[in-house]
């Protein structure tokens, strides 16, 4: 059975680095695995979306519509344009970050209340401000590792194998951050 | 891997020796990763024709040679590909082509497959990972084989998304010998006559062997429905339809006929499935195969599975309404020196026309100051042409915009003709030191190669001055005071004008961020001033003051230039 994980948020939060230690995970975990990702103008803090499918044998390399497991969104908003990818028992990880988009900065549109509560209503979701954690460990850029540690929780990989692939994935520098930062979405 | 680095590892292991490449999504990783092998010399060519002939060059030479373009970049390759179509190759000659349906990051959503059906070039299509590695290496052995440059087609969701592959040894292939041979490769019409004869049997060939490639794959199962595919499309077929019958076309161009004629008469019901332009389709129902295609498939745009699922299969699939939430469309990052100049021009009335880069962020709001970006180059000839057609007080609130690269691209050659023509315009280089928004290479103006080698840099400068324009300035981008000044005297000018907005991509590595703006303590007047060229790290509050997120700004002090009222500071960071 292939397992459908989406990432989305805003470009430069950093999905494709995140998506990558997934990509990696599964593949230690022995299984066929496509990831998608958005390069070049979409990035510049315009919304991103990258798909991870993995299982015995992947065919496509996109999530479609109703089809997400996983849904991992490092921003609020985002979480919202992207929930009805999620299947009816999809699980939503949401990072309580807003970052308003140029068209409500502008007055043009404006930022809608209450997205988490009202994504409670319907789906299973799980939250944190893991920007505020982050800050915690001293390093505001690994909140989206934080993220996904929580998500972890809803995949079926070992803690150990985890590690082992966010050591294989980041900088070298970072290595620690990056494992403390997992930890504290994990374990949290 | 990404199908990107495949390509590029199909290129190591194929014994090639030189690369050349222009970046540009969704091509720009093939040519990164060749620069990892030290096997093979790499480099960023000013643009796409150069890279080109740069490989076609190599080929004659006698060793294996690859060029890598984004789609529109073929067109500025098309004039030595349709050429070298006829000449033909001595080392193997690969040309990867990457196209973007979904235009993710493009001008235009053209179809490759077009271009080579018109030049009498072979195209490969493959359709993951693994295949792309594959097929790269089989598109040198067809190239040598047939006396042909070979396109390997690729889309952006095969150029960005990972699989699994498997990796070979590098063949050392042994180089060609060279002997001169004007009739092959001097196309004046007396020789290209002769070559086009052979290019026509050439391509006669390779349909009808075709047949027999591996890559050519007719897999049969229930044969009520089957499909013809290629590429990325084959993938939504195997998820949708597992168990129907699909012919896998590897090679695009030439068709092989018979085996498609073979599998048509097999299944009951033909469906093709291309993205984009009915290549196929057209071709296969010009020999009267009865098949269903276009009539329910769009040439927009991306495929998936559900396509199939909802169209053939009549199945249900989800269809659950988005959520109607503000659009985020993309824009320039916080301490983009772009922003900054558009913050002037825009303040001083004036329009440009744009060119191809992350500046093209400009004609969007809230800075609005581009009117027109067509392709690479084209900001300074459309300049041109505006004040030839209509006069020089026409352009008097007009300048051309265009980044450094993109100048060095095909820039260049518009302005040598606003020199030679007698334009009064002005153009305004935006030099941010990188090719930035395909994720900043180098180019010949950054003094570093592909490789990174420290070479002599071109002075932007210099050359401006060397084609004989006399009024050109160098500013700090974020200058706006100085730059509001140059902007003013250089458009009111009877003479050609160059303005060289200095200022490094923020995003280029190495960049160090001393400072960050600050909201001063009751002393924002609410007006508004700072919020205008749309920084994202502001954001207005409740009560109409603002806020700077510290973990966006890097501290450029354009807001703080912009505030009249002292409002905001820019401290150490």
């Amino acid at each position: 059975m292939t397992k459908n994980i989406m990432i989305v948020g805003v470009g430069g939060q950093g999905t494709l680095l995140t998506s990558r230690i997934l990509g990696g995970i599964t593949l230690e975990a022995g299984y066929d695995v496509k990831l998608s990702e958005v390069h070049g103008m979409a990035q510049r803090g315009g919304s991103v979306v990258t798909f991870v499918r993995y299982g015995e044998k992947v065919a496509e390399p996109i999530v479609e519509q109703g089809q997400a497991d996983v849904l991992i969104a490092f921003e609020k908003l985002e979480a919202l344009r992207y929930a009805h990818f999620l299947k009816e028992d999809g699980v939503l990880i949401i990072n309580e970050q807003q970052i308003e988009p140029i068209t409500v900065v502008m007055g043009a549109a404006e930022y809608p209340k209450n997205i988490v509560e009202d994504l409670e209503k319907v789906h299973t979701v799980y939250k944190m401000d893991a920007m505020e954690e982050a800050k915690k460990l001293g390093n505001s850029k690994v909140f989206n590792i934080i993220i996904l540690g929580m998500a972890a929780k809803h995949m079926d990989f070992s803690k150990e194998t985890w590690l082992k692939v966010i050591e294989k994935t980041v900088p070298p520098k970072t290595v620690e951050i990056n494992k403390k930062a997992f930890l504290a979405g994990y374990e949290g | 891997m990404l199908g990107n680095e495949a390509i590029a590892r199909g290129a190591y292991e194929a014994g090639v020796k030189v690369s050349a490449a222009y970046p540009g999504t969704p091509s720009t990783e093939i040519s990164e990763n060749i620069a990892l092998y030290d096997e093979i010399y790499a480099e960023w060519s000013p643009n796409e024709k150069v890279a080109t002939e740069v490989a076609i060059g190599a080929s004659i030479s006698g060793v294996r040679a690859m060029a890598s373009m984004k789609h529109v970049g073929v067109n500025v390759a098309s004039d030595p590909l349709y050429t070298i179509s006829y000449g033909g190759v001595n080392g193997g000659l690969v040309l990867v082509a990457a196209d973007d349906p979904g235009l993710y990051s493009s001008q235009n959503e053209q179809d490759t497959r077009c271009v080579a059906r018109a030049a009498l070039v072979p195209v490969l299509e493959p359709s993951d990972s693994q295949e792309a590695k594959d097929f790269v290496k089989f598109a040198y052995e067809l190239s040598e084989k047939y006396d042909t440059p070979v396109i390997v087609r690729t889309t952006t969701r095969l150029a960005h998304s990972q699989g699994t592959v498997t990796l070979q040894e590098r063949q050392e292939i042994e180089d060609k010998t060279y002997e001169r041979n004007p009739s092959k490769f001097v196309m004046m019409p007396a020789n290209a006559i002769g070559r086009h004869v052979y290019v026509e049997k050439r391509m006669k060939a390779m349909a009808e062997d075709g047949c027999s490639f591996e890559i050519n794959r007719a897999e049969y199962k229930d044969t009520s429905i089957g499909f013809i595919t290629s590429g990325i499309p084959y993938q939504y077929v195997k998820e949708a339809c597992p168990d129907a019958s699909v012919l896998k076309l590897g090679m695009v161009n030439p068709l092989p006929r018979k085996l498609i004629e073979e599998f048509a008469s097999k299944v009951d019901k033909l469906y093709i499935f291309e993205e984009l332009e009915p290549v196929i389709e057209e071709q296969v129902k010009a020999w009267g195969i009865q098949a269903v295609g276009k009539e329910i498939f769009t040439v927009q745009g991306e495929y998936s599975a559900n396509m199939i699922r909802e169209k053939i299969l009549k199945e249900a699939v989800s269809n659950k309404e988005p959520a109607k939430v503000p659009a985020r469309p993309p824009i320039l990052c916080p301490g983009c020196p772009h922003r900054s100049v558009y913050t002037v021009l825009k303040k001083l009335g004036i329009h440009a026309a744009g060119d191809i880069g992350c500046y093209t962020l400009g004609a969007v709001p809230p800075l609005n100051v581009i009117d027109t970006t067509i392709c690479m180059g084209a900001s300074i000839s459309t300049l041109h042409g505006m004040e030839k057609a209509k006069g020089r007080d026409y352009i008097k609130n007009w300048v051309a915009v265009i980044g450094d690269s993109t100048f060095l691209h095909t820039g260049v050659n518009s302005l040598m003709n606003m020199v030679y023509n007698q334009s009064t315009g002005t153009v305004v280089i935006l030099d941010n030191s990188t090719t930035g928004m395909t994720g900043h290479q180098d180019h010949a103006a950054t003094g570093k190669t592909l490789k990174g080698e420290i070479v002599p840099a071109i002075n932007i400068y210099q050359l401006c001055r060397a084609m004989g324009i006399e009024h050109v300035v160098e500013v700090d981008a974020f200058d706006i005071e100085k730059l509001e000044q140059i902007v003013k005297e250089e458009v009111a000018r009877d003479a050609v004008s160059v303005i060289i907005t200095k200022s490094p991509c923020v995003l280029l590595k190495g960049n160090v961020f001393p400072y960050k703006c600050k909201p001063v303590e009751d002393a924002c007047k609410k007006c508004g001033m700072c919020l205008k060229p749309g920084c994202p790290a502001l954001t207005k509050n409740e009560d109409g003051t603002i806020s700077i997120d510290d973990t966006m700004c890097n501290g450029c002090g354009l807001c703080e230039k912009l505030c009249k009222f002292g409002a905001i500071e820019r401290v150490k960071a």
